[in-house]
C-alpha cells in the first residue's frame, strides 16, 4: 500500500549502484544516438568498395575501420553508433504506448466493471495466450516496414501486461469507501480517475515505463534478427547480426558487439526499473 | 563423352532405339555403398505432379522416369521410358515407343496407359499442380483442366508399349515437356490408394526407391533392383538428412560424418574451404541456368521512359556487387544465362559507366534524379544486394527506398500491376524449368505474363516479340533448331534494347562433395537435376 | 475447486476458437496470396484460379473460418498448402523436439535460478550475493538469439564439447536448452533470493537454530524448500515466454521443432499451418497458466481462486 508516489524514490534509487550503472549507460546511449551523426567516424550507409576483401569478406578492426566492417563494406562502428537511435527511438516509443494504451484499456475496465470490465479483461486473456513473437511476426507482415511500424508493433504485443496490472489495482482502489463517496457526491467520473485512481497508478506505470523498455529493445533485436523488424540499410543492432550472422565462425566481431550493446542498454533498463519497484515498495515480492 | 553425342544424334533422327547402358565412365565402377546427403529444410514432397522446389526436383527425378530425361550433366535430351519416338511431318503428333520390362517399386509392370493417365492426372484440376500449364500444348487441355473432362483427348494408348500424342499445335518444348517431372509416370493403384498422402509414399519406375521417411528427420532411398538401366544406380542406399544447418553439415562433411552438402556452402567457410588446399578439390563448381535482374515496372513512371530503364543498366557495378557474394556468379548482359542454348556470346550489353548513365537521365528529364521504391526478398543475401544496387543506383540520383520483405509479399507486390516499380528478383526467380530459351520468355517476359498475379513483375508486353516467340515455338523440325535459335537470340537482343530488366548476374552452383564419393564432375552440379544427378553417383571406398 | 477448473477450462475453450479467429483475420490481412505460393511460378491464370477454388480460397472470409472452424472441432486441423501433408502429422512429428527443448529448459531455469538464488540469500550482502545479482541481471537481459550463436561457437565450434546444432542425444540438447532457460533462471535466480530472504528471517528459522539444529540442515531442509515454492508453481507461466523463444532457438541451433516448423510455414504463407501451430502454442500457455494459478493459493492462502 503507498500513499502519493514521488517522494522517496530519488534517495534510494541514487544509492544503488546497479542503478546508477545503467542510468550511466542509459545517458551514455542516448548522447551517442543523438550525436551520431558528429560521432560516427563514416556514414552508417556508405558502402566501400574497399570494406570488403577481394573475396567479399568483411575486414577485421583496423586503423581504418576501428570495429571492421560487416558484409557489405560498410564501417561497424558507425553502425553501432546509428543503430543506438534504432533502439532507443523504437524501444521508447514502443513502451511508451504500450503503457498508455495497456493504462487505459486496464483503468477503464477496473473502473467500469461489470460485463465490460470483465470483457476487456478476457480479451487480454486472448492476447496473453497468444505467443508474442508469431503475433509480432504476423502482424508485421501486414503492414509496410518502417522504424514507427515496428514500434506500432510491438506495442500492439506489449500492452497486454500493463493492462492486467493496471485493472487489479484500480479494481482494488475502487472498491474503497472514498471512491464511492465520491461518487456520491456527484463527482464525474474523469475526476475521480484524476485525482484518485491515477496517482496511485502512477508508480506502477513508472516502473513498466523502464522496464518494459528492456523487453521491447529486446523484441525489437529479435524482429529484426528474424528480418522483420527494422530492415537495413536502417542499422539497428538486431539487424546487424541478421545480416552478418552467417560469418559468425570467421567475423565473431559482428555478431559480439552489437549483441553486447544490446545486452548493456536491456540490462539497464532492467537495472533501473528494479530499482524504482523497490524504491517505490520494497515490501512486494518481486517476479517475472 | 563419345556415347553422349550418339544419344545426341539420335534425337536428331526420328527413330535409332537407345541402349539402357550407362555411359562409359561408369561401367567399370562397382556397386554398392552409400552416402549421406544433408539439408536445412525438411522435404516438402515426393509427389512428381506437387514437388516443385530445388530440393525435391533432383530427388523426384530419382524416384520416377518420364518420357524423356536428359543425358547426365548436360541440357541434351534423351529418350528415358520411350525408347524411340517419331515426329509427324506437321509437328503435330508424336509418336513413342515404350521400352520394355520397365516396373514400378509395387513391382507392377509400366504400360502406355500408366504414362496417359499421370498426365492426365497433373492437368486435372483436382490434384492442384502446379505444373498444369505445362501441358496446354496437348488437343483436350482446356476440357481437362476446367474440369469438364476426365481425360485429355490428345493422348492415345495405341498398344501397351505404345503411345501417341496429338497437339493443338506445333510445339518445339513439348519433348522437354516430356522429361519434366510433372509428367512422370505414377502407379494409379498407388495414388489412389494414399490419396493426398502419395507425397509421403512415393512409388515410381526410378532408379532408386523410398524406404523409410521420419518427419523432421531424414529420408532414405534404397537401390531399385529392378530398373531398367543396367549398371544403374551405383549406390545402394542414399539418406537425406534434414534439418541441418548448413555450417554444421559443412563441419560434419569435414569430419567425414556426411558425404554431399545439398544447400549452398554457408558464406564465411565457403572462402576459408576454398583457400584451403586440402578441401578445395571437394567442390565442383558449374554453371545454373539462372539469371538474377532487377525489373523496372514500364507501367510506373519514370520506368515507363527507355532512356531511364537503359541508365539504370549502366549505373549497376555488377563486379562489386559479385565480390559481395564471394565471387559465386559471373555478370549477365542479357536475360538468358550462359549455359542456355540461344545464349548471345557475342552481344557487349550495357558496361558500367556512371557518367553515361547520368547523362541518359538528363536527356530523359531527370537530371535530379527521382525517388523510386526497389523490393527484394528479405533472406540473406538478397537484403545485401539490393543494398548494393540501391547505392549504385544513388550514386546517378536515384533515390530508391529499399522494401525488403518476406518472398510472398514481394511477389504479391510484383504481380499488381502498380504494385512495384523495382525488383531485385534473387532468391525468387528465375532458374529455368528446363533448357530451352522459351522458358525464360513466357511467364516472365510475355504479355501472357503481365497480367495481375503475373510474374512478369516488368509488366513488359510487346506484341510483336510475343508473335515471333510463338513463331519461333512452332518451328519443331529438328533440322531447323539453328534457326529457332538465332530467332530467340533475337528476341532477347531486342527486348536488352527496350531494356525492361537489368540483368546482374548468373549464380554459379558449388557443390561440396566428400572424398569417397565418385563421379563425372558434372553430375554433381548438374544444370537439371539439380544439385546432383543421384543415379549416376559411386562410392569409391566399394571398389 | 472443480468448479473452478471447470470454469477455467469453459474459458479456455473461448480462448482458443477466439485465437483462430484472430489469426485467421491476421493472416487474411497479408497482402501474400498463399495461392500463388502453391500455384508456383509457372502456373497460368487459370491453374491458380483453379488450385483456389479446390481449396475453397475463392469464399468469403467467414466461410472460409466457418469451415476451418467446423473441421477443427472434428480434430481435422486441414493440409499443408505446400506439403499437402496433414497438419496434425507434421506437428505431431515435431511436438515430441519442442517437448524436449521445453523439459530441459525448465531443469535449466530451475537448476540455475534456485540454487543461484538460494546461494545468494545465503551469502546475502557479500560480493558473491552482487555478483549472482548482476549475473541474474545479465541473464534475463540478453537477446536469446546473441546467447544461443555464442554458446554455439564457443562450446561448440571452438572447443567441440557438443555436437553443432542438430537433434538427437542429449548432448544435443544441452546447448538449445540452456540457451532457452538462462532467461527464466535469471529471473528465478532472483526471486528464489528473496523468497529464501524471507524465509530465512522466519520464526520457524530462528527457533530451529537455537535448537542447535547444524546449518546446513537448517537450510536446505526448512528454508529452500518453502523458497523453492512460489518458484516452482510459476512455471506454467513461463510456456508462454518459451513459445516465443522456442521460434528463434529452434531457427539457431536447427532444432526440428514446432517453432522451425511454424518459420518456414510463416515464410511460405502456409497458413494451416500457421494457424495449427499458434492454436497449440496457445493450449499449452493456457494450460501452463491454469497450472500456475491452481497452485498459488498453496502458496499465499490468501489468494483465493475466484
Amino acid at each position: 500500500m503507498h500513499g502519493a508516489a514521488m517522494p522517496d524514490v530519488l534517495r534510494p534509487l541514487l544509492r544503488n549502484r546497479a542503478a546508477l550503472f545503467g542510468i550511466a549507460v542509459i545517458v551514455l546511449m542516448s548522447l551517442a544516438a543523438l550525436l551520431a551523426p558528429q560521432l560516427a567516424p563514416y556514414a552508417p550507409d556508405e558502402q566501400f568498395f574497399d570494406g570488403l576483401t577481394l573475396e567479399g569478406a568483411p575486414l577485421p578492426p583496423n586503423g581504418h575501420f576501428w570495429l571492421g566492417t560487416d558484409l557489405l563494406g560498410r564501417d561497424l562502428l558507425s553502425r553501432l553508433i546509428f543503430g543506438a537511435r534504432t533502439s532507443l527511438i523504437i524501444g521508447i516509443a514502443a513502451n511508451g504506448v504500450a503503457v498508455l494504451v495497456g493504462t487505459l484499456f486496464g483503468v477503464v475496465a477496473g473502473y467500469l466493471g461489470g460485463w465490460i470490465g470483465a470483457g476487456i479483461m478476457r480479451f487480454t486473456d486472448l492476447m496473453m495466450a497468444f505467443p508474442a513473437l508469431l503475433l509480432a511476426i504476423a502482424l508485421a507482415a501486414i503492414f509496410s516496414p518502417s522504424l514507427w511500424i515496428v514500434a506500432l508493433v510491438i506495442a500492439m504485443v506489449n500492452w497486454v501486461q500493463v493492462a492486467r496490472v493496471v485493472y487489479t489495482q484500480t479494481r482494488g482502489l475502487v472498491e474503497k469507501d472514498f471512491i464511492e463517496a465520491s461518487r456520491a457526491l456527484g463527482a464525474s467520473p474523469v475526476r475521480i480517475l484524476a485525482r484518485h485512481v491515477l496517482p496511485h497508478l502512477l508508480p506502477t506505470m513508472l516502473v513498466w515505463g523502464t522496464l518494459g523498455i528492456a523487453t521491447t529493445v529486446l523484441l525489437e533485436a529479435t524482429l529484426s534478427f528474424l528480418g522483420v523488424g527494422v530492415r537495413p540499410p536502417t542499422p539497428s543492432w538486431g539487424n546487424i547480426i541478421f545480416e552478418n550472422q552467417t560469418y559468425f565462425a570467421t567475423a565473431p566481431w559482428l555478431v559480439f558487439f552489437p549483441g553486447a550493446a544490446i545486452l548493456l542498454l536491456a540490462l539497464s533498463f532492467n537495472l533501473v526499473g528494479d530499482a524504482l519497484h523497490d524504491a517505490l515498495d520494497p515490501t512486494e515480492r518481486r517476479g517475472p | 563423352m563419345h556415347r553422349q553425342l550418339l544419344l545426341a544424334t539420335a534425337l536428331a533422327l526420328p527413330v535409332a532405339a537407345t541402349p539402357a547402358v550407362a555411359p562409359n565412365a561408369l561401367e567399370d565402377a562397382k556397386q554398392g555403398g552409400s552416402m549421406i546427403v544433408t539439408y536445412k529444410d525438411d522435404v516438402s514432397t515426393l509427389d512428381p505432379a506437387i514437388g516443385y522446389d530445388w530440393q525435391n526436383w533432383s530427388m523426384i527425378k530419382s524416384l520416377f522416369d518420364g518420357l524423356m530425361d536428359y543425358a547426365p550433366g548436360t541440357t541434351e535430351l534423351i529418350p528415358d521410358l520411350a525408347e524411340s519416338y517419331e515426329l509427324s511431318e506437321d509437328g503435330l503428333t508424336y509418336t513413342f515407343k515404350l521400352r520394355e520390362g520397365v516396373k514400378f517399386h509395387n513391382g507392377r509392370e509400366l504400360t502406355a496407359d500408366d504414362v496417359k493417365w499421370s498426365i492426365e492426372r497433373t492437368v486435372r484440376p483436382e490434384t492442384q499442380s502446379p505444373g498444369q500449364g505445362f501441358f496446354g500444348m496437348i488437343a483436350g487441355f482446356d476440357e481437362v483442366a476446367a474440369g469438364d473432362a476426365k481425360e485429355l483427348s490428345g493422348i492415345e494408348v495405341l498398344d501397351p508399349r505404345t503411345i501417341r500424342f496429338t497437339l493443338s499445335r506445333p510445339d518445339a518444348t513439348f519433348l522437354h515437356v516430356m522429361a519434366i517431372n510433372f509428367s512422370f509416370a505414377v502407379p494409379k493403384e498407388e495414388v489412389e490408394k494414399y490419396g493426398q498422402d502419395f507425397g509421403n509414399n512415393p512409388v515410381g519406375t526410378g532408379a532408386y526407391r523410398m524406404t523409410d521417411w521420419t518427419l523432421g528427420q531424414h529420408v532414405v532411398f534404397e537401390r531399385n533392383p529392378d530398373y531398367y538401366r543396367e549398371g544403374l544406380p551405383k549406390l545402394d542406399q542414399i539418406t537425406f538428412e534434414v534439418g541441418q544447418e548448413p555450417l554444421v553439415a559443412l563441419l560434419r562433411l569435414q569430419r567425414g560424418e556426411v558425404d554431399i552438402l545439398g544447400d549452398p556452402i554457408p558464406p564465411a567457410k565457403f572462402l576459408e574451404v576454398m583457400d584451403d588446399p586440402e578441401w578445395s578439390d571437394n567442390v565442383v563448381e558449374g554453371g545454373q541456368l539462372h539469371t538474377g535482374y532487377v525489373t523496372m515496372n514500364v507501367k510506373m513512371p519514370p520506368f515507363d521512359n527507355k532512356l531511364v530503364r537503359q541508365a539504370v543498366n549502366h549505373a549497376i557495378n555488377k563486379e562489386r556487387i559479385i565480390r559481395i557474394v564471394n565471387g559465386r556468379a559471373v555478370p549477365a548482359n542479357q536475360p538468358l544465362p550462359p549455359a542456355m542454348p540461344g545464349y548471345a556470346e557475342d552481344y557487349q550489353g550495357y558496361a558500367y559507366d556512371p557518367e553515361k548513365a547520368k547523362a541518359l537521365l538528363a536527356e530523359a528529364g531527370f537530371g535530379d534524379g527521382f525517388d523510386t521504391e526497389l523490393f527484394a526478398m528479405n533472406t540473406d543475401p538478397n537484403p545485401r544486394i539490393a543494398q548494393a544496387i540501391q547505392q549504385d543506383l544513388a550514386a546517378i540520383g536515384i533515390r530508391a527506398e529499399l522494401k525488403s520483405l518476406a518472398q510472398a509479399n514481394v511477389i504479391a507486390a510484383g504481380g499488381q500491376e502498380d504494385g512495384a516499380p523495382m525488383i531485385w528478383s534473387g532468391g525468387m526467380a528465375w532458374i529455368a524449368d528446363f533448357p530451352d530459351p522459351s522458358n525464360f520468355y513466357g511467364p516472365i517476359l510475355s504479355c501472357g505474363g503481365a497480367v495481375p498475379g503475373g510474374w512478369n513483375w516488368a509488366w513488359y508486353c510487346n506484341e510483336e516479340l510475343d508473335a515471333k516467340a510463338a513463331e519461333a515455338d512452332a518451328i519443331t523440325d529438328p533440322a531447323k533448331q539453328e534457326e529457332r535459335l538465332q530467332m530467340w537470340r533475337e528476341i532477347y537482343l531486342a527486348i536488352m534494347e527496350d531494356a525492361p530488366w537489368a540483368p546482374v548476374f548468373n549464380e554459379q552452383r558449388f557443390t561440396m562433395k566428400a572424398e569417397r564419393l565418385g563421379g563425372p564432375d558434372t553430375i554433381f552440379v548438374d544444370p537439371v537435376h539439380i544439385p546432383v544427378h543421384y543415379d549416376y553417383v559411386y562410392a569409391n571406398d566399394v571398389q | 475447486m472443480p468448479l473452478y477448473i471447470a470454469k477455467r477450462l469453459g474459458q479456455a475453450v473461448f480462448i482458443l476458437i477466439g485465437i483462430t479467429l484472430v489469426t485467421y483475420v491476421l493472416l487474411y490481412l497479408v497482402p501474400a496470396d498463399p495461392v500463388r505460393q502453391i500455384a508456383g511460378r509457372s502456373a497460368t491464370a487459370e491453374t491458380v484460379e483453379s488450385i483456389r477454388r479446390q481449396l475453397g480460397l475463392d469464399l468469403p472470409l467467414w466461410q472460409q473460418y466457418l469451415r476451418y472452424l467446423g473441421n477443427l472441432l472434428q480434430g481435422d486441423l486441414g493440409r499443408s498448402y505446400i506439403q499437402k501433408t496433414e497438419v496434425t502429422t507434421l506437428i505431431l512429428s515435431r511436438l515430441p523436439a519442442t517437448l524436449q527443448l521445453l523439459a530441459g529448459a525448465i531443469v535449466v531455469e530451475l537448476l540455475i535460478g534456485l540454487s543461484a538464488g538460494i546461494f545468494a540469500a545465503t551469502r546475502r550482502g557479500r560480493a558473491s550475493d552482487r555478483v549472482v545479482m548482476v549475473l541474474s541481471f545479465a541473464a534475463v537481459s540478453a537477446p536469446q538469439f546473441v546467447v544461443g550463436i555464442l554458446l554455439l561457437y564457443v562450446f561448440s565450434v571452438q572447443l567441440g564439447w557438443f555436437p553443432i546444432g542438430g537433434y538427437g542425444t542429449f548432448s544435443h540438447l544441452v546447448l538449445p536448452a540452456v540457451t532457452l532457460g538462462i532467461l527464466g533462471g535469471g529471473w528465478y535466480a532472483r526471486m528464489s533470493r528473496s523468497s529464501m530472504i524471507e524465509v530465512l528471517g522466519q520464526d520457524y528459522i530462528q527457533t530451529a537454530r537455537a535448537k542447535g539444529a547444524a546449518e546446513r540442515r537448517v537450510v536446505f531442509v526448512h528454508a529452500a524448500r518453502n523458497a523453492a515454492l512460489p518458484v516452482i508453481a510459476m512455471i506454467g507461466l513461463d510456456i508462454g515466454i518459451f513459445m516465443s523463444g522456442a521460434v528463434v532457438v529452434e531457427s539457431v541451433y536447427g532444432w526440428p521443432g514446432i517453432g522451425q516448423l511454424a518459420w518456414q510455414a510463416i515464410q511460405r504463407v502456409d497458413i494451416p499451418i500457421i494457424i495449427g501451430v499458434t492454436l497449440v502454442a496457445a493450449c499449452a500457455i493456457v494450460l501452463g497458466n491454469l497450472l500456475a494459478d491452481l497452485a498459488a493459493p498453496f502458496i499465499d492462502p490468501r489468494i483465493k481462486l475466484r
